[in-house]
């Protein structure tokens, strides 16, 4: 039987111990809590490389009439989390638009290079992009929504985990680093399964609750990538939702930096 | 009113080419692509009204007004490989008037088959091409006839038959065409508005070049992007595509002469968050003494402007054209300036509206214009288009339009 100091002290260290873990534990900030879990979702998609994808875009307003636009996504992984995605959106309607061109370079901090291809006029223009809170072509999309999601782009903050459907989510707050932004901060839904993001909500600059964007039908694709082939998102202050139905995608397209250059513009129809 | 003159004679060649690709698209084997040859484009009806008197004998006038009712086709058939590797694309415009024969016209504005292979590209048939930045005038485009009897603005370009071979690299693109067939340019007959004093007789064109409309045109340019800067340079040599206006032995009608030129040009902008930097110079050599012209200008948005969806932009440019028009044609932008105002409600029907005003710097004539488009439903467009042409000074090339003050309305229905 040891004597009773040596039990104390055995006592004591396996508190110190616990003690420790928890300290441990807590060294994480929320901040580096949610920046982590950010990074967990971001990197679930890594080495993609690129894919091409249609879908419709169905508008509503606020007494429930609707307007649709149909249009092709092609999407280039850059695999350097300092540099973004590149994008080449083309339209095919309303039938007026068709051939209608977007061709994205994301940037991190800085206004992405975007130039929009015009048919009617065979015109390839550069376009300013500071844009980021005006309206993606009439829906309650904002530019800034519908480009790529770097990580980089914003500061996290761990809020508290729940259930979400049959899931458990995180709940990460992320505010924008970049100007011009039309949000002071969103509140997002990222599953601890698949690590996918569930839900967003966008916060106007008055801090107001502005929109709720859900994603649905996850589908796995390649054995490895996640892709919601639902995005709804609706608008709290004018009543007014647009859908995007996305069809299947395709990987593995072989897609490169040449397809997603300037010049190619001018060969879309 | 009737649509008389249905197809003249020069129109027929774009016909047969229009047959002739639409042959080949056809003789595509069906096994390289499953989603077949897709059939898009407009069908529309246009009404002109012009709201003073004639300026010159021989003008359409009503009792009322000067109406002139159009029907206008585009339709598109476009048809990708499967791989995306080969595009076919036949594209013929057509348009009826009521009240200027030489109005009625068609043209094959596109038909090509194009390949792409890796880095390299190239097309063969008739295509459109447009370079620029500026908003005012079109400078530096050279490739493409202006179809001149359509609109004044030189956005309407009658389609060039060319082999483009062109290659992307990393360092940019490079685009070498060569263009058998010239097009000369079209005008209004001696009943159309908008055309100058004496009606301009286009099958009495003339050439500098020996071989005429057979002369070979060629163009080699370069575009690419540095950062916030885009910038594009050519070179062209060949039959010019503004041809001087001569008149005639008894002074009746004015005959194009088409000059062969040197023209080197060059297309920048610097893209500055929400302000746009743009620059167009031409430098020629072949009309007369060599010369520079220049639109030089600046364009800012104010996006979401008052708080609404909406996008205001306003645009400011310098126009200057050191040309002498005693050997070369005439310009009405030899020292004007350029102010406007552009406006994209961004909303579903993606309206938008430019109202713009032309100053010569020198003689005050001003030229005013306002566009404006509206989606209506899914597959309808309606557009509105003024020009006014105010304190015109008779030493001006636009004085020959001051009694030409219009209102266009246009409703297209797309397929």
């Amino acid at each position: 039987m040891p004597p009773k100091p040596l039990k104390a002290s055995l006592a004591l260290a396996v508190g110190l111990a616990l003690l420790a873990a928890a300290a441990t534990a807590q060294a994480a900030s929320p901040e580096e809590q949610g920046f982590e879990i950010a990074a967990r979702s971001d990197r679930s998609d890594r080495g993609f490389g690129d894919n091409r994808v249609r879908l419709k875009m169905v508008l509503r307003n606020a007494a429930g009439a609707e307007a649709t636009r149909s249009l092709e996504i092609a999407t280039l992984e850059v695999p350097d989390e300092d540099v973004g995605d590149k994008s080449l959106i083309v339209f095919d309607s309303p039938r007026d638009i068709d051939g209608t061109a977007l061709l994205s370079h994301a940037k991190i901090i800085d206004p992405d290079d975007q130039w929009l291809y015009l048919p009617a006029l065979k015109r390839v223009k550069r376009i300013s992009s500071v844009n980021k809170s005006g309206p993606f072509v009439g829906s309650e999309f904002a530019f800034e929504d519908f480009t790529a999601l770097e990580l980089k782009k914003y500061d996290y903050k761990y809020i508290r985990s729940e259930p979400c459907g049959e899931m458990t989510c995180d709940v990460v707050e992320r505010y924008p680093r970049y100007e011009y932004s039309g949000y002071v901060k969103q509140l997002s839904w990222i599953d601890q399964e698949v690590f996918q993001v569930r839900k967003v909500e966008f916060y106007d600059r008055r801090g107001d609750l502005l929109k709720t964007l859900s994603l649905e039908d996850y589908r796995l694709y390649e054995d490895k990538y996640w892709r919601a082939q639902k995005l709804a998102m609706v608008n709290h202050q004018t009543g007014k939702s647009t859908d995007l139905i996305y069809e299947d995608y395709v990987f593995g397209v072989g897609l490169g930096d040449r397809d997603f250059i300037k010049g190619v513009l001018q060969r879309i129809r | 009113m009737t649509f008389h003159r249905l197809l003249p004679s020069a129109e027929r060649r774009a016909a047969a080419l229009a047959l002739t690709v639409a042959a080949l698209l056809s003789a595509v084997p069906s096994a390289a692509g499953a989603q077949g040859p897709k059939l898009s484009g407009s069908i529309g009806s246009e009404v002109r009204l012009f709201f003073e008197e004639p300026k010159f004998d021989g003008q359409f006038d009503d009792p009322i007004a000067g109406i002139q009712p159009s029907l206008l086709a585009e339709p598109e058939l476009s048809y990708d490989s499967q791989d995306r590797r080969h595009q076919f694309n036949l594209a013929p415009f057509l348009r009826l008037d009521a009240r200027d024969g030489d109005r009625s016209h068609a043209d094959l504005r596109e038909g090509y088959w194009r390949y792409i292979g890796g880095d390299w590209e190239v097309l063969l048939g008739v295509n459109r091409v447009f370079w620029g930045v500026t908003e005012s005038r079109h400078l530096v485009n050279v490739i493409n006839q202006i179809d001149a009897v359509e609109d004044i603005d030189e956005e309407d370009f009658l389609g060039q038959p060319m082999v483009n071979l062109a290659t992307q690299q990393d360092w940019g693109r490079v685009d070498l065409f060569v263009m058998p067939g010239f097009r000369e340019r079209t005008f209004p007959g001696r009943n159309g508005r908008l055309r100058p004093g004496i009606p301009v007789d286009e099958n009495a064109a003339q050439y500098d070049s020996e071989l005429a409309r057979g002369q070979p045109d060629t163009a080699l340019r370069y575009s690419h992007f540095f950062g916030d800067f885009d910038l594009g340079a050519y070179y062209f040599y060949g039959n010019g595509r503004e041809p001087r206006l001569v008149p005639s032995g008894q002074g009746t009608r004015l005959e194009p002469r088409y000059d062969l030129i040197h023209q080197g040009g060059l297309d920048l902008q610097y893209t500055d968050e929400a302000w746009l930097w743009k620059l167009e110079a031409i430098v020629r050599e072949g009309q007369g003494d060599p010369f520079g012209a220049v639109v030089a200008g600046v364009e800012y948005t104010f996006f979401q402007a008052f708080e609404s969806d909406a996008d205001l932009g306003l645009l400011a440019e310098f126009l200057y054209d050191g040309r002498d028009e005693d050997d070369a044609p005439p310009t009405a932008f030899d020292e004007d300036v350029f102010f406007g105002t552009r406006l994209a409600l961004n909303d579903v029907q993606d309206s938008t509206a430019l109202l713009g005003a032309i100053v010569d710097v020198e003689d005050g004539s001003t030229s005013i214009f306002f566009e404006a488009e509206r989606r209506l439903g899914d597959s309808w467009k309606l557009e509105l288009e003024v020009r006014a042409f105010l304190n015109i000074s008779d030493s001006n090339p636009a004085s020959s339009f001051e009694n030409d003050d219009f209102a266009l309305l246009r409703l297209s229905y797309f397929f």
